[in-house]
């Protein structure tokens, strides 16, 4: 008898915690629902807003023009080139001295303190501001050589950007490699940097390219840094030691200005922009997957 | 016992072999060997040789050493800082842990197998070529002709001899470790060293593995580590029984399986512990 009621009683008790439970788990759900649209409906309206005002912009001129005095007819092309070459050599700097550096993070530093000592400053330089980095440039390049802006100057910031994020990804990558890995490659006799360069490499590249290409991406957009290294300049130029436009820098002078061609020209080089960061990350998703659908 | 009978009672390759077995000087042998993963001693004092062209297993609970004991006889422990190994292990008569042994040297006369596959991250090929490319010259004909024998000598080449350019990573768990065995065994070692070779397999593949360790014992020294007492009953012919870094008992398998000379050795095989 008394232990049929206290069999009950418990059952009760275990319906009431039931209850109390699925009412939290929908509270959960809406909740986080509702941050996930909050967060969507801003980024479709920035994207929606790119779009549409910079797709009228589009058309050849704007790939094959130089940027335009006020109120005249023009395009982008001095910017897009720019960009390009800075970025590019920021990558060809940057890729390299990354790779050394997150190699040896992984694979000679050990346990040793100096290995995490720099582990702790690369993650620093990863989130420090980048005009911090510009100013740096500007204090150690620009300024030296008598105030004169440049193209290579701008470069040398974006390249100061791309360091610790592929110093970072080599390090993380490499780590990931299963120690069995580096065990089987040694037990055959292969001295540690062949193993390194042509075993764990290997294991790590997908991931090693996409960090490579996210820097691009980070790169591309950034302004703060080219505004006093390679600042600007309104004609097509090839002069690395010369000033260089860049489409950021654009953007940023003409979306201020009142000149509507001005604001347009920056609104299509944004959608250009936009469209070519989603390029990169989508070739990046589309690294990791392929390696990861063909390791299971 | 009965389980242990049943075990013994395959015909196994190694007793045909032990009748042509004349007395001959061990391949490889632990001298008053210690062992520290920094301050824990996981190694004790232990005596081993290892007879040549004979498949020695080392079994014992987990944790009491095997593995530990087997990584030491290609210095793969090495890679780590905190580990050392004292005393010695004589390699044809020389001490393999003097510095002054050369590693490349000692790893090409003794290759080790692991207890998860792993291919390295290129074509099927590649991977047994990636290794003799470090230590001989050949043309491509050569080459074509030491990959397929190893493949052979791995029991691996009929499954992938039209697939040879494809990456490793497609294979099947016991198809991965037996290329793994055949990496090890294109570079002509005189010791394998296989670390809990069929851990990761099904019985089958597992299965496969071992009658392949049988068939590699004509050619090859061969140690290996296993937590399956039946394996090492199936194919060794000299067994060591280890517990917590010890060298509990070492014989004939045969003898040690049927007639352990220590109280341990026969609480373990007879399932008692561990």
């Amino acid at each position: 008898m008394n232990t049929a009621t206290s069999s009950a009683n418990a059952s009760r008790v275990a319906e009431r915690l039931y209850r109390r439970r699925t009412i939290i788990n929908r509270v959960a759900i809406v909740l986080s629902c509702a941050a996930a649209v909050f967060g969507l409906f801003f980024l479709t309206w920035i994207l929606w807003t790119t779009i549409s005002k910079g797709i009228g912009s589009i058309n050849i001129a704007l790939f094959t023009q130089n940027t335009p005095p006020p109120q005249e007819a023009g395009g982008l092309a001095n910017a897009f080139y720019g960009s390009m070459m800075m970025c590019g050599i920021a990558i060809l700097i940057g890729t390299p001295l990354g790779i050394a550096a997150g190699t040896w993070l992984a694979e000679y530093a050990g346990v040793r303190r100096i290995g995490l000592v720099i582990r702790f400053v690369n993650d620093i330089l990863l989130s420090a501001p980048s005009i911090v980095l510009g100013l740096f440039v500007y204090t150690l390049v620009v300024a030296q050589m008598g105030g004169g802006f440049s193209a290579i100057a701008g470069a040398l910031s974006l390249a100061f950007i791309v360091l610790p994020v592929i110093v970072r990804t080599t390090d993380e990558m490499l780590r990931l490699v299963p120690a069995q890995m580096r065990e089987a490659a040694l037990s055959l006799g292969v001295p540690q940097w062949k193993v390194i360069v042509q075993v764990l490499y290997r294991g790590a590249a997908p991931g090693i390219v996409t960090g490579i290409i996210l820097a691009l991406a980070r790169i591309s957009g950034e302004t703060a840094p080219l505004l006093f290294t390679s600042f600007g300049n309104q004609y097509w130029s090839t002069d690395l030691t010369q000033p260089m436009a860049s489409v950021p820098v654009v953007m940023n002078q003409f979306t201020a200005s009142p000149y509507e061609n001005w604001q347009s020209l920056a609104w299509a080089g944004a959608l250009v922009l936009t469209f070519f960061v989603l390029v990169l990350s989508l070739i990046a998703r589309a690294i990791l997957s392929r390696n990861k659908s063909r390791h299971e | 016992m009965s389980d242990l009978t049943f075990a013994m009672s395959a015909p196994t390759v190694s007793s045909a072999r032990r009748e042509t077995e004349v007395g001959k000087q061990p391949k490889m042998s632990a001298r008053s060997l210690d062992f520290f993963y920094d301050r824990f001693q996981a190694i004790k004092d232990v005596n081993l040789d290892i007879a040549e062209r004979r498949v020695t297993a080392l079994i014992g609970p987990s944790g009491c050493g095997k593995s530990t004991l087997l990584r030491i006889f290609n210095r793969i422990y090495s890679i780590y800082p905190n580990q050392r190994a004292e005393g010695e292990v004589l390699l044809d008569g020389e001490n393999i842990l003097d510095p002054k042994y050369s590693l490349n040297r000692l790893r090409s006369k003794v290759g080790m197998v692991f207890q998860k596959p792993v291919p390295f991250p290129m074509s099927i090929y590649e991977n047994i070529a990636y290794a003799i490319r470090h230590y001989e010259k050949l043309g491509k004909a050569e080459m074509d002709a030491r990959v397929e024998e190893a493949l052979r000598q791995g029991a691996l080449w009929d499954e992938v001899k039209d697939k040879l350019r494809q990456s490793a990573l497609g294979l099947s768990g016991g198809q991965q470790q037996r290329l793994c065995i055949a990496r090890a065994v294109a570079l002509k070692p005189q010791v394998l060293l296989l670390d809990e070779p069929t851990s990761a397999l099904d019985p089958i593949a597992t299965s496969k593995i071992e009658q392949l360790i049988a068939e590699l014992a004509d050619e090859f020294t061969i140690a290996i580590v296993t937590h399956n007492m039946q394996q090492a009953a199936r194919c060794s012919d000299f067994t060591a029984f280890m517990y917590l870094g010890e060298m509990i008992e070492f014989g004939e398998t045969e003898k040690l399986f049927t007639q352990p000379a220590k109280k341990q050795t026969e609480d373990y095989i007879t399932g008692r512990f561990g």
